[in-house]
């Protein structure tokens, strides 16, 4: 049998870690979560040699302190659960930055191989690394690879294997000042009664930086050593003048400066594309208009496709059926099967492919390209009004697309909190269903202008329930901090095996739940319970929103998709003439109904998966509240005003 | 041209500019009570300098470093004015009057005692203007009397998210909580960085910084946390001197 290795790649963001992730595991991976914590999971393996590897991708992060669940869950994984090797991937555009996170594994005493990654890019912008000059001075091998062009990968498994099978650790220790280095071995020398899996110099070194987690964990077995580390800290500060954690941080940083600037060799930078489309991409004034076109040409691609797509999907879908009721006939029973359970698949593919296919592939290139950080930058202020900061605005904007993806989009934000907000603001974005809903009816029937009046009262709202959801919602609101990554040419492989395992993940999350779901409402049709609802609804339906009763039954199917709220209006109207049944103030008051009234089923599973039921149900019961009571005030206005 | 009057220009089109104007020409001539053409003349020489950005007909705007020179002046006036005003008892129009004459004259040592004497106030009176923060490396104000053992506060700096286009500064130090502090750290953000910025968003937005070999955007609520110094590059003479203007100066004109 062959010798499994485990190893992980470590590194910051944007340094083309999922690049080489993909490259060596391609289709063999599996992307879940982090037991209990809604961090991202990419686990792949490769054979290579006679050895199988098993690569755990961990999340991009800068450092290894405890500001986020992604640096926490990291070193954890790190120091626990020991990997054979850590495979550090850097990037050699910005060496220095990337070696102070470098530093910090090393500090965890791995094994450990560096992957100086993107050489070629560093080559055009004049900075040449010496590898074996930086494998010296860090003491672990460094392999130079330019990932999206498989080029070193092998050499690095190789080095990989040679590091796991010897006895290499690290040969170097890295020193920081004096003063700082003498209080890291007293305080390692006193924490050496305690048992942790943790080395003693890193923990002294956590101490020091005032670290919450190695704090909670040593002081609950010695909190003698409180005393002594709060002294030390003293001392510190009073030589440097600044508080230990930021000492500590500058001298690390001192150190990735100087091992920098011995490696590496500078020459004058060749003029390049992707600066000029930089500066173009994030201007004041130029930049916007860039996105403006971007945005649009993508949502419009992605819906001319989808509708072409869907179109020819259903059909095939409807001759199946006719296929169907031609061999089982059109009893009961086959037609329950048919309804409950087919049509449940039915929907999901009509829906998944033609949009969420094209939808992914769009926004992985937009991510690879590094033009969602332009995006992120330039709508900073606009989310600031809504209490998050420009990350948040890609969330919303996958929204408009599919709310499922929106709401798992949410995990860029880098506390709970925003997450919680930018999700339960992304669940109100009109997404595909609603407006095709909103087309379909009111723009078709009512007036184009009536559409778009729909479209800015959702805005309208969004805001104003960001702003309130941001005033409630206890805690800080988080600035704006990210790397703006140079422009580069996505990669075929990697935007295809992005796209087919998230749709993988869509699949696996939404598809059981409109299956069942479907099924359940069928069941409840079958043994008479819809007419119970509908009549219990009436009152809500027909006299405060002014609707047909048959609304009711529309509306609890909507749950579903809402998309289906057309379909199923049509069929139990008997027409698709909507003008014969549907006044026009009756039509854009359902049309609000169903864009606000709840997040659909599907949105409601990733809203339960990321932040539990209590809070996905708070979410859900205030979205019916408000499409009630505004629906309602909106039907009651316009007859007020004369509108027929 | 003298020290005290770059100082009065500096402040005027600071008071502008916190009310998110451009300082105009004729604006300035009507609140400095100068000729237009002195104004124009003396805006050239602050743009010369790389304290202001004018842009022609809509006015002038300060730089990081213009501003870390006026936020001094604006300081001490303001503090000033509070002790005359408040502590005092003078009438406003007098203690703003007084206040023009003496904020020249106050040593940076004079207005951090000021500061803490008056229990840290953070508004001028019967204005809405803020005080602007002291640019000393403190935590809260109860360092404060032991940093000033160390530092003269001469030294020019201000928020990073007043330096404009093309500005660079270098980090001096971080004010604000510990998250925010140790996100900016661990992006490279420690002391003795050399940050500059390449560009900016509009409406406020975030900046983008080169720092480090790299460009990082930053939101402006974060910018500010960081102080940066920038270069005074004005010459000797007219820089003011931490222990009042005239210190000093009968020597060095001594000697030319």
């Amino acid at each position: 049998m062959d010798k499994r290795i485990d190893i992980a790649l470590a590194g910051n963001a944007n340094v083309g870690k999922s690049v080489v992730f993909n490259q060596l595991t391609g289709l063999h991976q599996h992307v879940g979560n982090w037991p209990g914590k809604t961090v991202e999971r990419a686990e792949g393996t490769l054979s290579f040699g006679g050895y199988i590897i098993n690569v755990i991708d961990l999340p991009g992060i800068y450092s290894l302190s405890t500001f986020s669940i992604e640096e926490l869950v990291s070193r954890e994984y790190i120091a626990i659960d020991r990997p054979d090797v850590i495979v550090n991937v850097v990037d050699a555009c910005v060496l220095e930055r990337n070696l102070f996170f470098t530093l910090q594994l090393l500090e965890l005493e791995p094994r450990m191989v560096i992957d100086l990654n993107q050489v070629d890019l560093a080559g055009s912008k004049g900075i040449q690394v010496d590898s074996e000059k930086l494998s010296k001075l860090l003491g672990v091998p460094v392999v130079p690879t330019v990932a999206t062009k498989n080029i070193g990968l092998h050499e690095l498994m190789e080095k990989v294997v040679e590091v796991a099978e010897g006895e290499l650790g690290p040969s170097v220790e890295i020193r920081y000042g004096q003063e700082v280095e003498k209080r890291i071995k007293e305080l390692a020398e006193a924490v050496s009664g305690v048992d942790t899996p943790y080395p003693r110099r890193w923990i002294a070194i956590k101490l020091l930086e005032g670290d919450d987690e190695v704090e909670k964990m040593i002081y609950a077995v010695q909190p003698s050593i409180k005393d002594n580390v709060d002294k030390l800290k003293v001392e510190i500060e009073e030589i440097h003048g600044h508080d230990a954690s930021s000492v500590i941080a500058d001298e690390r940083y001192a150190v990735a400066h100087r091992i920098t600037d011995k490696a590496s060799t500078y020459l004058i930078p060749e003029k390049r594309l992707s600066d000029q489309l930089h500066h173009a991409t994030s201007h004041p004034v130029v930049g916007y208009v860039f996105m403006a076109a971007v945005i649009l040409t993508v949502f419009y691609g992605i819906f001319t496709f989808g509708d072409f797509t869907s179109g020819i999907m259903g059909g095939w879908f409807e001759a199946l059926n006719t296929a169907y009721e031609a061999v089982f006939g059109s009893g009961p029973l086959p037609a329950f099967i048919w309804d409950g359970l087919i049509e449940g698949i039915v929907a999901g593919v009509t829906i998944a492919l033609p949009y969420i296919v094209p939808f992914y592939v769009a926004l992985s290139v937009l991510e690879d390209s590094g033009y969602l950080a332009r995006i992120a930058f330039l709508m900073d202020s606009a989310m600031h009004k809504i209490g998050l900061h420009g990350k948040g605005f890609i969330p919303l904007m996958l929204g408009f697309g599919c709310n499922v993806p929106a709401c798992l989009g949410c995990r860029i934000m880098e506390t709970d909190r925003e997450r919680l907000l930018c999700a339960f603001v992304a669940s109100l974005v009109p997404c595909a269903a609603r407006s095709v809903v909103i087309m379909g009816l009111v723009a078709e029937y009512v007036g184009f202008e009536w559409a778009i009046a729909l479209y800015v009262i959702d805005f309208a709202l969004i805001f104003t329930l960001g702003r309130v959801a941001f005033k409630v919602v206890p805690g800080e609101p988080m600035g704006l901090i990210m790397e703006m990554p140079p422009y580069r040419w996505p990669t075929l492989r990697v935007t295809a095996s992005k796209t087919w395992f998230k749709l993988r993940d869509f699949v696996y999350t939404a598809f059981p739940i409109i299956v069942i779901g479907n099924l359940l409402i069928q069941l409840a049709d079958l043994v008479g319970l819809l007419d119970l609802v509908q009549g219990l609804l009436s009152p809500v339906t027909v006299l405060w929103l002014g609707l047909p009763m048959a609304t009711g039954v529309i509306l609890i199917f909507g749950i579903l998709r809402k998309e289906l709220t057309l379909i199923l209006l049509a069929s139990l109207m008997g027409t698709s003439n909507f003008a014969l049944v549907l006044n026009p103030v009756q039509m854009f008051v359902f049309a609000f109904v169903v864009m606000v009234y709840i997040p659909c089923i599907a949105t409601i599973a990733v809203l339960v998966k990321e932040f539990g039921y209590k809070k996905a149900s708070i979410i859900t019961l205030a979205q019916i509240g408000l499409a009630i009571s505004l629906g309602g005030i909106i039907f009651h206005t316009l007859k007020f005003l004369g509108f027929p | 041209m003298s020290s005290e009057s770059v100082e009065e220009y500096l402040r005027a089109i600071y008071e502008f500019n916190e009310k998110g104007n451009l300082a105009k020409n004729t604006d300035l001539a009507k609140r400095l009570d100068v000729a237009p053409s002195s104004v124009t003349q003396m805006i050239q020489k602050l743009a010369g300098e790389g304290l202001v950005v004018y842009e022609p007909y809509r006015g002038a705007m300060l730089t990081g470093k213009g501003d870390a020179i006026a936020r001094k002046v604006v300081r001490k006036h303001r503090l000033l004015k509070r002790f005359l005003h408040n502590f005092l008892g003078l009438g406003s129009n007098k203690a703003h009057d007084e206040a023009d004459r003496l904020e020249h004259g106050l040593s940076n040592e004079a207005a951090a005692a000021l500061c803490k004497a008056l229990d840290r106030p953070v508004i001028s009176p019967d204005e809405e203007d803020q005080i602007p923060p002291c640019t000393l490396d403190v935590e809260d104000c109860d360092q404060c009397e032991e940093v000033r053992k160390e530092t003269d506060g001469s030294k020019p700096i201000t928020e990073l998210s007043n330096l404009k286009l093309g500005e660079t500064g270098v980090v001096a130090f971080i004010r604000g909580g510990t998250t925010a502090c140790q996100r900016l750290l661990d992006m490279g953000l420690t002391q003795g960085t050399a940050v500059t910025v390449v560009n900016a968003a509009p409406f406020r937005g975030p900046m983008e910084v080169a720092v480090r070999g790299s460009n990082l955007a930053l939101g402006r609520g974060l910018a500010s946390h960081v102080f940066v110094e920038v270069e005074d590059t004005r010459p000797l003479g007219e820089r003011f001197h931490p222990h009042g203007p005239y210190h000093g100066r009968k020597r060095k004109r001594g000697k030319s």
